[in-house]
């Protein structure tokens, strides 16, 4: 449904978004982690035809961004971090704006403002100023918005930012009751969000997406020092970190770039120099180890540097 | 089909911002008050002339009659024409500024809109209350309709009516351009009423004196067009010139808010 191929924005010198690239499949809901300033609500500007990109291609159910906008601001449905409203308008009023802006025939309007009014329990306050609602009524309103036209794409900035908790539960639900029907990308700095409402996480820091080094382990019988140099000659690794050995026993922490096994030729690395290749096995990092990773320490700065798989599966 | 509808759309959602707020009342109240003191005075003046004339007539036997039209109605849209270089700043500086601060620019700009439908939605929004100010105004002129033994000339007023609002649909498409340029409402109505004055002061170049660069210098200044069309003449080279410069204007606004999207 969204196709993002080496994305890139850069203001003056400045990137803000450096060559991300992921897909989300129709239905799915994809969460976008990463610290505030990483380059998330960028993007999703770039996807709803906001910024023109630099660099880089994005597609909406097929229609390319920066060709054909139009076509995908009709497919999709978008909440910027602070929702845009109109204070001196009534939500009837509000709606009936974006349901006319938006081409919702007329015969159709009454009945599709009524559905997303129900589904964004605002019935109650429907004929109130905007300017008189609470953050969290305002939240919803701007989602009932986004989703007026019943779009195939819903893209959502930091949805649940200013809530308080009671609210932040009802629009997770909310926004899972949407997944389904509509494919939907929420950006979040919060980890329990991504874990409770996203099917999948692309997480990015400083405009990267922190692209997956597969972490291996290695129970390896030798020296440390030419067994670090044999796995670090292999194609594709990038990092080898040697725990202290105990008993002749070596363990050791490889790090693969992403999408390469490296697998049958670091054991190949191994036997062929004589050592005894006891044990090799894939380590993944919880999404709270990723993230902890990315927002503590300075590592963060190069992708590659941080051990963790990308499309972490909840 | 669509393009018309969007433009609606936007059309009656700025005329809802006009009316909700105090802006479209303050405006309709100034606009018709000052109309109707400069109606006044005009009349006033008028009356006094037309007995001095008819004291001179007497005495040289034979009356003569004072056009109503020339000393009553020109006059006015005179008048008007400064009043419209005051209030237009008002009608635009909120026009794309407010949109900006409250972030709703955003909706529009991923609404399946084109830039051209927003700034003529708005353009036209603006242009529309403008038109209803005059007519408001106009109502004045039904009393001589009424009362005058020798009615005026329409003509002159329907040309004279459209000159005022052709020259201040100059200032509300370039006001509309320079609301594109900032977040705040005030800097783009100072910024455009300086604008809409220096354009004024250039019709003060035209004198018969001048010398080719003063007459280009002249014929740019919105006023110099307005003479004949007050008069009742309606040139085509008139109409075109306010066109153009009513496109230009509009022009400006829409690259703006295009440019934008690439820079911010």
């Amino acid at each position: 449904m969204i196709e993002v191929t080496n994305l890139t924005k850069r203001y003056g010198r400045q990137t803000a978004v450096d060559g991300i690239s992921f897909r989300v499949e129709k239905g799915e809901i994809m969460g976008f982690l990463g610290p505030n300033g990483a380059g998330k609500t960028t993007t999703m500007r770039i996807l709803t035809c906001y910024l023109p990109p630099t660099d880089g291609t994005a597609r909406v159910a097929g229609y390319d961004v920066f060709r054909t906008p139009i076509e995908v601001k009709k497919r999709v449905g978008y909440i910027p971090e602070t929702p845009p409203l109109y204070p001196d308008m009534t939500i009837q009023e509000f709606l009936d704006f974006c349901s006319k802006i938006k081409g919702v025939p007329s015969r159709d309007r009454k009945a599709k403002i009524d559905d997303a009014i129900e589904k964004c329990r605002v019935g109650d306050v429907r004929d109130k100023l905007i300017a008189k609602l609470s953050k969290g009524y305002r939240q919803r309103v701007g989602l009932a918005q986004a989703i007026l036209n019943n779009p195939d794409v819903l893209i959502l900035d930091e949805p649940t930012a200013g809530l308080d908790p009671k609210q932040i539960i009802e629009t997770r639900e909310l926004i899972k009751s949407l997944g389904g029907d509509h494919t939907i990308i929420l950006s979040t700095h919060i980890l329990p969000e991504v874990s409770m409402t996203c099917g999948r996480v692309v997480i990015i820091n400083k405009g990267r997406r922190l692209q997956g080094a597969g972490a291996l382990r290695l129970e390896v019988r030798g020296e440390p020092a030419p067994v670090v140099q044999a796995l670090q000659a292999v194609p594709g690794v990038l990092h080898v970190k040697p725990h202290p050995a105990h008993d002749g026993l070596l363990t050791l922490d490889v790090e693969a770039e992403a999408g390469k096994d490296v697998r049958a030729d670091l054991a190949a690395a191994i036997v062929t120099r004589g050592f005894g290749l006891l044990g090799l096995q894939q380590v993944g990092m919880s999404l709270e180890d990723i993230f902890l990773h990315l927002t503590t320490t300075d590592h963060a700065e190069e992708p590659s540097a941080v051990p963790a798989s990308t499309e972490v599966t909840e | 089909m669509t393009a018309l509808r969007n433009i609606a759309a936007i059309f009656e959602k700025e005329w809802r911002h006009y009316f909700g707020s105090p802006i479209a009342w303050v405006a309709l109240f100034v606009w018709t008050m000052l109309f109707g003191i400069f109606f006044y005075f005009a009349f006033d003046y008028f009356l006094e002339a037309s007995m001095r004339a008819s004291q001179q007539g007497m005495e040289m036997g034979g009356g003569m009659k004072l056009s109503l039209n020339e000393y009553l109605i020109r006059p006015i849209f005179h008048n008007m024409a400064v009043v419209a270089l005051f209030l237009a700043p008002m009608l635009t500086m909120r026009l794309f500024a407010e949109e900006k601060r409250q972030g709703t620019i955003e909706l529009l700009a991923t609404a399946p809109l084109t830039d051209w439908q927003i700034v003529l939605g708005k353009f036209l929004a603006a242009a529309g209350l403008y038109a209803l100010m005059i007519l408001a105004g106009l109502l004045n002129l039904v009393l001589v309709f009424l009362y005058a033994t020798t009615p005026p000339e329409w003509k002159p007023i329907v040309t004279g009516a459209l000159a005022i609002f052709l020259l201040g649909c100059c200032f509300l498409a370039l006001g509309t351009f320079v609301s594109t340029l900032t977040r705040n409402q005030i800097v783009a109505g100072i910024l455009s009423f300086c604008l809409f004055l220096g354009i004024w002061t250039l019709g003060w170049a035209d004198n018969p004196m001048a010398g080719p660069v003063a007459k280009v210098v002249a014929y740019l200044g919105v006023t110099t067009h307005m003479e004949d069309m007050v008069k009742g003449v309606l040139n085509l080279k008139d109409v075109v010139f306010y066109l153009s410069f009513i496109t230009a204007g509009l022009f400006l606004a829409h690259q703006s808010v295009e440019s934008q999207r690439w820079r911010a």
